[in-house]
């Protein structure tokens, strides 16, 4: 097995007793999915803002090993660097796509735009970038020049991914990417997540309280209730013979059509 | 058109060129910021001035803060001297530092404009004062200061070209064509003020001191003499500043930049330099 490409020790930020999240350590793999499941509050989305950077945690450390090999202690880095990082060998993908997207400038730009940051400067090159990846998501590249809000919603979501890919990322933080949808448009985008993960050998980290696009695209899960880590295991062993009874409640709850 | 013989005499009731001594002196250590980071927005104690925002009172107090008594003053607006907004701040310096006022190029040490550089090459120990409205580059793509100002800091610009990237998606070529943006010393990415594009060659390693006031947004910047001043573009759609196929109703000049009259109902169009002095002084030789 490969070296981790992230390395997680005592993670903590709380924002009073029990409320945030603490001491949470884990590898994860290149390639590997890692499902985040748990109620609302229970500290999920701030776990993911501390593992992308965006919030300084109050103990703890996250390292992670870049292209060349190179460990990098993410909040020892400098800023500039965490910026490079999350715009080239990581993504982001917001609940809401309005949140992940430029929305006043075309759907192109939007793609382009990781692009132009690490210096592309031919507009062939991005337009042809922009087209592709239109493509890759199910969008019709004829719709390159629309703006992202005559979009539907799960179209919006499928081009932040898109913007986020194209940079070819090695590591993807989603959170709740399937929130705002129906299901029918959910089980489409799931589909297409799948298969861009497996082909692009992506390392995923996934927040949702959904445990269907869990089992549909994690391969291990870490229950989490009141700011701890209450469970991790392979996505099926969990969901199948979950042992922290907080788990045992969260499996049983879900609808069986 | 000449109004030489109307300028006031100087009135001994304002401070020399309005502003007081203490509001001189934090502009100027401001001013020396600037100059000395080439391009990067130095905040400074923007002053209430007698006319409004959006008039050049940026401009106008970085003009107060340098003016020395043996300085000649030109003021252009649009590339004109006679226009109202040139006229009126060449008074207001006239009668409140009873300095010398010029509408040559060549003979002003402190040339204030909007929206011109003119024609006639600059010289080494001139000082183009510019007024500016909106000082940040970044600002139409991003409304937040906090963020604008952590990019710069950053090195950060790759937004920049999304917004070249959209003109040619939408136009076929980078239609900006004033405030368009330039990097400064491989640095710092700069607003030169809304001058035409056409203007932005004449920025690069000028002889001239370049500075940049935006009263509103209480921010200077500068552009030191001889300094780099590149324009951003893409490599397949290469920077270019406009070409007319008419030359100068007047002086029938090929190389300046033309404004466009409509001169009647129908839409006759005519096409004369926007400045005026550049323009007359050409009438002038081809007389002799």
């Amino acid at each position: 097995m490969s070296q981790p490409l992230l390395q997680v020790r005592d993670l903590s930020l709380l924002y009073g007793p029990q409320k945030g999240c603490q001491g949470v350590s884990f590898d994860l793999y290149p390639g590997e999915v890692l499902g985040i499941v748990g109620e609302s509050g229970s500290g999920k989305s701030t776990l993911l803002s501390l593992l992308s950077g965006r919030l300084p945690p109050q103990a703890g450390s996250i390292g992670y090993r870049s292209k060349e090999g190179e460990w990098l202690d993410l909040y020892s880095a400098s800023e500039a660097e965490r910026r490079t990082l999350l715009r080239t060998e990581w993504g982001f993908v917001e609940q809401n796509p309005r949140d992940g997207l430029r929305m006043g400038v075309s759907a192109g730009a939007n793609i382009g735009e990781r692009l132009m940051a690490q210096g592309v400067r031919s507009y062939q090159q991005l337009r042809g970038a922009g087209l592709d990846w239109l493509g890759q998501v199910e969008i019709d590249p004829q719709r390159i020049d629309d703006l992202p809000r005559t979009f539907s919603g799960g179209m919006q979501q499928r081009l932040q991914i898109a913007r986020n890919l194209v940079s070819s990322p090695r590591l993807v933080f989603m959170d709740e990417p399937t929130g705002g949808l129906d299901v029918s448009v959910q089980a489409r985008l799931l589909d297409l997540l799948r298969g861009l993960v497996r082909e692009l050998d992506l390392a995923v980290v996934i927040v949702t309280h959904d445990l269907a696009v869990a089992r549909l695209l994690a391969d291990r899960l870490m229950v989490m209730r009141r700011s701890r880590v209450v469970e991790t295991g392979l996505t099926d062993q969990i969901l199948d013979d979950p042992q922290h009874t907080y788990s045992q409640l969260l499996v049983s709850s879900v609808l069986q059509p | 058109m000449n109004d030489m013989t109307q300028i006031p005499a100087r009135d001994p009731a304002y401070n020399f060129a309005y502003l007081d001594e203490q509001t001189k002196r934090m502009i100027r250590r401001a001013l020396l910021k600037a100059v000395a980071i080439p391009g990067y927005q130095v905040p400074f104690g923007g002053r209430e001035m007698p006319l409004p925002y959006g008039w050049g009172t940026g401009g106008m107090q970085l003009t107060a803060a340098i003016l020395g008594a043996e300085d000649v003053l030109k003021v252009i607006d649009q590339g004109a001297d006679d226009t109202t907004n040139a006229v009126s701040i060449r008074r207001f310096f006239a009668r409140t530092a009873g300095i010398a006022t010029t509408e040559a190029t060549p003979e002003a040490t402190v040339i204030q404009t909007r929206h011109r550089i003119p024609e006639t090459p600059l010289q080494a120990g001139q000082i183009m004062v510019y007024q500016v409205p909106i000082p940040e580059p970044l600002r139409f793509i991003e409304p937040s200061e906090t963020e604008t100002r952590t990019m710069h800091a950053l090195n950060d610009y790759g937004v920049m070209h999304v917004k070249l990237y959209e003109d040619i998606a939408t136009f076929g070529h980078i239609a900006t064509a004033y405030a368009y943006p330039v990097m400064v010393d491989e640095r710092y990415v700069m607003d030169p003020s809304p001058i035409p594009k056409f203007d932005n060659p004449k920025l690069d390693m000028s002889p001239a001191l370049m500075l940049f006031g935006a009263g509103r947004e209480k921010r200077l910047y500068a552009v030191p003499p001889y300094t780099q001043v590149s324009s951003l573009d893409f490599e397949d759609h290469p920077f270019e500043v406009q070409k007319w196929q008419h030359c100068c109703a007047i002086c029938g000049s090929h190389e300046s930049f033309l404004d466009e009259l409509i001169l009647d109902d129908a839409g006759t169009q005519s096409f004369v330099c926007s400045d005026t002095w550049y323009c007359a002084q050409r009438v002038k030789e081809n007389n002799q």
